[in-house]
């Protein structure tokens, strides 16, 4: 008896019989008529309204501001919690939580991960993000420095993730175009708070991921 | 009543219909085989039709999620062309299928995972226990997936001594009810939020005991129950809805939380994927996460999607199992008709708008599989002589949503053709009778004045029908009225009332 690989493989190609075409040839010509470039480019007017109206659609909470003015807003949002706590990858700014009043704050990292239950334990995590998709209202974290461990973003109840304006592109295509040079690293797409359809098909927004999801949209 | 099942002949049932099943919370039980369970399609949509509740919370449900499909796919200026491209994809990987598979198995290996692979559902179930053992956890978390339903891959753990918890909301419902889901997305849709809460309260024993019928208070109490489990889980089970054979990289997509907890979270992640969940490049992905989650649950997009390529050294599980599960996906590759039915995404679109499954549910098809889709592959999958071609009346709505344009319509003909064929070199006494009545139809329609007495005949039938329905023929035309209600004929027929108008003028 074969091995299940080399069978499965056999088996494969007995189905496709003469139709299997030679290593390394598309066999159809895949046709990609669809739009791989939003109207706008990344951060015009157009695709941050969208990406608002998007994210305010799936009940996230979208702030404007600017660079000068993060450190408040985060100081602000974290008291509303109220946070005592608060994570943030080692690669986030130090600034932005310099405005920061009896938050205890824990850095993590792949080097010096925090245990999950250490992460249960606290209230908030800010994150920065990779990319965001205006059509869709998704963010994308991708696990370097500063938007950290898949764990960091997922545990705390509360994320805040901060999206500088010019990493807001149109469309889907325009995203993945961007994380194509890295596919390796571990993703997290990001639409809206964690949420549930499965009761009779109403959505209930907050189940096992955070409850709460900020967006910090900087300029 | 007056839907078309389209259904030639029945045949002996295979156990007690979805209504007859044991358990006080309604289950079906959990079946010996998960494709291929229950009575036979007739004898079950009978049982369902009965089932008012079950029509109540199906057609709210069904409602609910095709108008948002439609809005969501409406707001897209290139949908059609995205269908295009998903289309061609999927048959691209069909053509190039082992050497796919083998840049995947060599793309995850390189990056720190193990490749397994599985020729059926017993051989799958012994890799993953196999794995489970060795780590010595007595429980494991999953995530919602079809493969592993389909190998019922949760008893094969069960003999083992292995519990395994499903997470996602739906499958939990399920799981504790002692169910099967009955839809490809919304395992529990047949459940309303009464009977959810009953399931919590007599089989979670956390629940708070004053819980409500509330949707977010269910989901409350699920979270609640689960935290623990996620943060002490040793190892998690998930499927894939993509791998990406030139990165190695692998993507669920989910809502609830419960997949980015599992797949993030234990130590060790083991997952089962079709042969033919590939995709060739990253790129790809860019098409199907645009056509999935508008498809699925009419949303812009999912509130979460997890990627993963083999093990990434300080973030997320440090070991990383792919096991490639055959199981009859090669005999639906070696017929050359059928074959698109493994371009399928498991979007469920095509549930939704079934006027077929909105009325008899997921549980009628006897299969994890249920819906059009299952109803093609279902019995592809088995190899097996099966009544699913006939769950449909053809209307074509499933064609139009497939997001990969599967065309299951036609798909479910060339079954049928070959089901007739089959009866053909063994008839029963249907098919005797039916061929009968062929070939006198044949003789009628040959000639005019023929045809003109012929039609005149079932006049008389209005003698024995009800309200305009005849329910039950005499033989032979019960072999008909088994499975269908006949209209009641009109009093006159389409030519004596064109003759009478005529001699009007």
């Amino acid at each position: 008896m074969s091995d299940a690989r080399t069978e499965i493989l056999s088996r494969i190609r007995t189905a496709l019989g003469s139709s299997t075409p030679e290593p390394g040839t598309v066999s159809t010509a895949v046709p990609r008529e669809y739009r791989s470039l939003g109207d706008h480019a990344p951060g015009a007017a157009e695709v941050l309204d969208l990406l608002v109206d998007r994210l305010e659609d799936y009940k996230a909470r979208v702030h404007r501001v600017t660079a000068a003015d993060l450190p408040a807003l985060l100081a602000r949002l974290l008291a509303e919690v109220p946070a005592s706590s608060v994570v943030v990858p080692a690669g986030v700014e130090g600034a932005w939580l310099g405005a920061l009043a009896d938050v205890e704050v824990r850095t993590d990292s792949r080097e010096a991960p925090l245990s999950a239950t250490e992460l249960d334990g606290i209230d908030a995590v800010v994150t920065a993000a990779r990319v965001a998709v205006a059509e869709t209202g998704t963010i994308v974290l991708d696990g370097e420095p500063d938007q950290g461990r898949r764990a960091v973003s997922l545990v705390p109840d509360v994320h805040v993730c901060v999206v500088r304006t010019d990493q807001v592109v149109q469309t889907v295509p325009e995203a993945v175009r961007l994380l194509d040079a890295d596919p390796g690293r571990p993703q997290t797409w990001i639409s809206g708070p964690s949420a549930t359809s499965d009761i009779e098909l109403d959505r209930v927004e907050g189940v096992h991921g955070p409850r709460t999801l900020h967006v910090a949209l900087v300029s | 009543m007056s839907t078309f099942l389209g259904m030639p002949a029945t045949r002996a049932g295979r156990g007690p219909s979805p209504d007859a099943a044991p358990g006080t919370l309604g289950g079906v039980g959990r079946p010996e085989d998960p494709l291929h369970w229950g009575a036979t399609f007739p004898h079950a949509a009978k049982a369902a039709l009965a089932n008012e509740q079950l029509r109540r919370n199906l057609g709210n449900a069904t409602s609910t999620i095709r108008s948002k499909r439609a809005r969501v796919v409406g707001e897209v200026p290139d949908w059609e062309a995205l269908r295009d491209a998903g289309s061609a994809i999927k048959t691209d990987v069909m053509a190039r299928l082992p050497e796919l598979l083998e840049a995947l198995e060599r793309n995850v290996t390189a990056r720190g995972g193990v490749v397994h692979w599985a020729r059926d559902a017993a051989e799958a179930n012994r890799i993953v226990a196999g794995i489970v053992r060795e780590k010595q956890a007595d429980e494991v978390v999953k995530v919602k997936s079809m493969a592993t339903q389909e190998i019922g891959l949760n008893e094969a753990l069960a003999e083992e001594g292995i519990a395994a918890v499903e997470t996602d909301l739906a499958e939990l419902i399920v799981q504790l009810a002692d169910d099967m889901p009955s839809h490809i997305l919304v395992p529990a849709i047949h459940r309303n939020r009464t009977e959810i809460r009953d399931i919590f309260l007599e089989r979670m024993a956390d629940a708070p005991p004053d819980l409500t019928d509330v949707p977010h208070e269910l989901a409350m109490a699920a979270r609640a129950h689960l935290r623990r489990k996620f943060l002490s889980a040793k190892v998690a089970i998930s499927g894939a809805n993509f791998a990406v054979a030139d990165s190695g990289t692998l993507a669920v997509v989910e809502s609830e939380g419960n997949g980015r907890m599992c797949l993030t979270l234990p130590e060790t992640l083991i997952t089962v994927m079709g042969i033919e969940k590939l995709v060739p490049t990253y790129r790809d992905l860019e098409v199907f996460l645009q056509l999935l989650p508008r498809s699925s649950t009419g949303e812009r997009m999912n509130p979460y999607t997890s990627l993963w390529t083999g093990v990434t050294p300080g973030d997320g599980p440090q070991e990383f199992h792919l096991v490639l599960l055959d199981n009859g996906r090669t005999k639906v590759l070696a017929d050359e008709a059928g074959r698109s039915a493994l371009h399928c995404i498991r979007c469920s679109a095509c549930l939704n708008v079934c006027p077929v499954y909105e009325r008899v549910g997921g549980h009628a098809y006897g299969s994890v599989y249920p819906g059009p889709i299952g109803a093609i592959l279902t019995p592809q999958l088995t190899g097996e002589k099966s009544d699913l071609p006939y769950a449909s009346t053809l209307c074509g709505a499933c064609y139009q949503v497939c997001p990969v344009k599967i065309d299951i319509p036609s798909i479910l003909v060339e079954l049928r053709a070959r089901e007739v064929e089959l009866a053909g070199s063994s008839p029963d006494a249907a098919d005797r009778v039916w061929k009968a009545a062929m070939k006198a139809a044949s003789y009628a329609m040959a000639d005019g004045a023929r045809f003109r007495r012929a039609a005149r005949l079932p006049r008389a039938l209005r003698a024995i029908s009800r309200h305009g329905v005849i329910r039950r023929l005499p033989f032979p035309g019960s072999l008909w009225t088994r499975s269908r209600d006949l209209m009641e004929p009109p009093r006159q027929t389409f030519r004596d009332w064109w003759a009478e108008r005529e001699d009007d003028r």
